[in-house]
């Protein structure tokens, strides 16, 4: 039998880096993702990699770039202001068409903000990280095994795809412990690294990783080829969970920690007679439109839950476009929504139907 | 079934240790589990907490408002967590730190003076251990044991002094109870 064991979810990302095999990590420390760091600079070395506490957030996503053109797996994680200074590094590694693992263990901000769990970042990870025409494949896990699965499947994904992907966690799944079982994890068949500019003895034709085009046509090709993929990643890697949709009513969407809050509102408030489900998406880049639309049209409303002044709401409306009401509830900078915050606003909404 | 525990006190006193201690005790029982810590400044004193979530369940939230169980040692954690422990509760104390009663008449109270039990018997900074062994004597979740063999399975030989303190604490709070 395979062996659980009772892990931080910052721990379980960085066994799982190395367990899908990331040689190179590159890092600078801040709450609440430092356990990352600590868990690699000691593991790392006995696996034959690198663990490199870089001088800022902005050497360390290049270096991240380096060892991604080189053509091994890398990754590098912070926390919010951190992934900021990141982006335009991110920018860099998507213009490159790089693949890397980024991790964001988010906190509240704008600016410092603080150090308590958030998903202010939602529209940054999902619009806005770095310049540019981009996405990163975002996956937004909800515990402490899938902060695992999820690494592993975003490095996969990665490398199929050859673009950065993102870890969307928070602070809350970060510093808590949970089981995690690391025989799980599917692994994917990946393509070679053909491209990599890893060094070969001139016995081939030399390989250029690089992100400026100077002329705009060949820069515009470059783009549509990227979004040739971007489609085909829209088309094939969306991801979500169902929680007792099928006869709702009120349906919730959230992601994360949040989404688990949701859950137990929701067996709350169906031990009342409520009928109330929960979409939690996985991917939030691909983000399930598909079965969002669908769900809307047989709802008779939707509840966003998020920890931020409502982003993923956006998505929400856009793939309910209008056929039920999209409502939203919300707690920010550092505050986790409780379970009867959660259940008093389905009971309100149960009782305007 | 779902118990759900918050442990409370000063920073350095244990607190995260007692609550690890309790969920890896539940995750070998096969149950599932969750532990969430407070974090930030607190390792340097001032107030630590966590949330211990054990069930047989899918766990949803592992934040919880009201706990079926508190385990409190110092004073400003009793006035925050006692009046949030859940009917039919009950609020576990270090009445060495604590010199308020509960008044509440639908929750379980248990005092443990263990800070002064632990400098009598020569375990200073074991108080939290003492507290465990009274936990899991009137909650019943773990015998006793599967609880110690978890708290002293993972010490080496070489520190055979730490393993038999941690021993005499957990049964002079089990015997206590």
């Amino acid at each position: 039998m395979a062996q659980k064991v009772l892990m931080k979810g910052n721990e379980a990302i960085a066994e799982a880096a190395i367990n899908a095999g990331c040689l190179y990590y590159f890092g600078y420390p801040i709450t609440p993702q430092t356990e990352i760091s600590e868990y690699l600079a000691k593991r790392m070395p006995k696996v034959g990699g690198l663990c490199l506490q870089a001088e800022s957030e902005v050497s360390a996503i290049n270096m991240t770039l380096g060892a991604a053109a080189a053509g091994s797996r890398a990754m590098t994680s912070s926390s919010s202001p951190g992934i900021s200074l990141k982006s335009e590094g991110i920018s860099y590694i998507a213009g490159s068409d790089l693949p890397c693992l980024i991790v964001n263990v988010q906190r509240g901000g704008p600016g410092l903000g603080g150090i308590q769990p958030s998903q202010s970042d939602y529209y940054q990870a999902t619009r806005g990280v770095g310049h540019g025409d981009l996405r990163l494949i975002v996956l937004a896990p909800s515990s402490v095994q899938e902060m695992a699965s999820l690494t592993a499947e975003a490095f996969d994904l990665a490398d199929t795809y050859r673009m950065p992907a993102m870890l969307l966690a928070d602070g809350a799944l970060g510093q808590m412990m949970e089981p995690v079982d690391f025989s799980l994890f599917e692994k994917r068949e990946v393509p070679e690294k053909a491209w990599a500019a890893n060094g070969h003895g001139g016995k081939r034709k030399k390989n250029i990783i690089n992100s400026l085009y100077i002329d705009p046509q060949e820069l515009e090709d470059s783009i549509l080829a990227r979004y040739k993929r971007y489609a085909e990643v829209e088309e094939k890697e969306v991801k979500y969970e169902e929680f007792m949709t099928d006869d709702a009513d009120i349906v919730l969407v959230a992601f994360g920690i949040t989404a688990r809050i949701c859950k137990s509102a929701i067996t709350a408030a169906r031990a009342d007679g409520i009928k109330v489900g929960l979409l939690r998406p996985i991917t939030l880049w691909p983000y399930p439109k598909k079965i969002l639309n669908s769900i809307a049209g047989r709802a008779k409303a939707l509840l966003t839950v998020e920890m931020n002044m409502g982003q993923m709401v956006d998505d929400v409306r856009l793939a309910a476009n209008g056929q039920c009401p999209v409502h939203l509830y919300t707690r920010t900078g550092g505050m986790i929504p409780s379970v009867d915050e959660v259940e008093n606003k389905i009971r309100e909404i149960a009782a305007s139907l | 079934m779902t118990t759900t525990m918050i442990f409370a006190g000063s920073g350095g006193q244990g607190i995260q240790f007692s609550g690890k201690q309790t969920a890896k005790t539940a995750m070998h029982q096969g149950k599932n589990v969750t532990f969430l810590p407070s974090y930030g400044p607190e390792m340097r004193g001032g107030t630590s907490n966590c949330t211990v979530v054990i069930s047989d369940e899918e766990i949803g939230s592992p934040s919880v408002t009201s706990p079926d169980v508190a385990v409190v040692m110092n004073l400003p954690s009793f006035d925050k967590f006692e009046p949030r422990v859940k009917a039919g509760g009950l609020v576990i104390c270090d009445s060495t730190l604590i010199d308020k009663k509960s008044d509440r008449e639908d929750i379980d109270a248990l005092y443990i003076p263990a800070s002064e039990l632990a400098n009598e018997n020569g375990l200073t900074g074991f108080a939290n251990v003492i507290i465990l062994g009274g936990l899991i004597k009137k909650t019943g979740l773990f015998t006793y044991d599967e609880f110690l063999s978890l708290l002293t399975g993972s010490i080496p030989e070489s520190r055979a002094a730490l393993k038999e303190k941690n021993e005499k604490a957990l049964k002079i709070g089990y015997d206590l109870v």
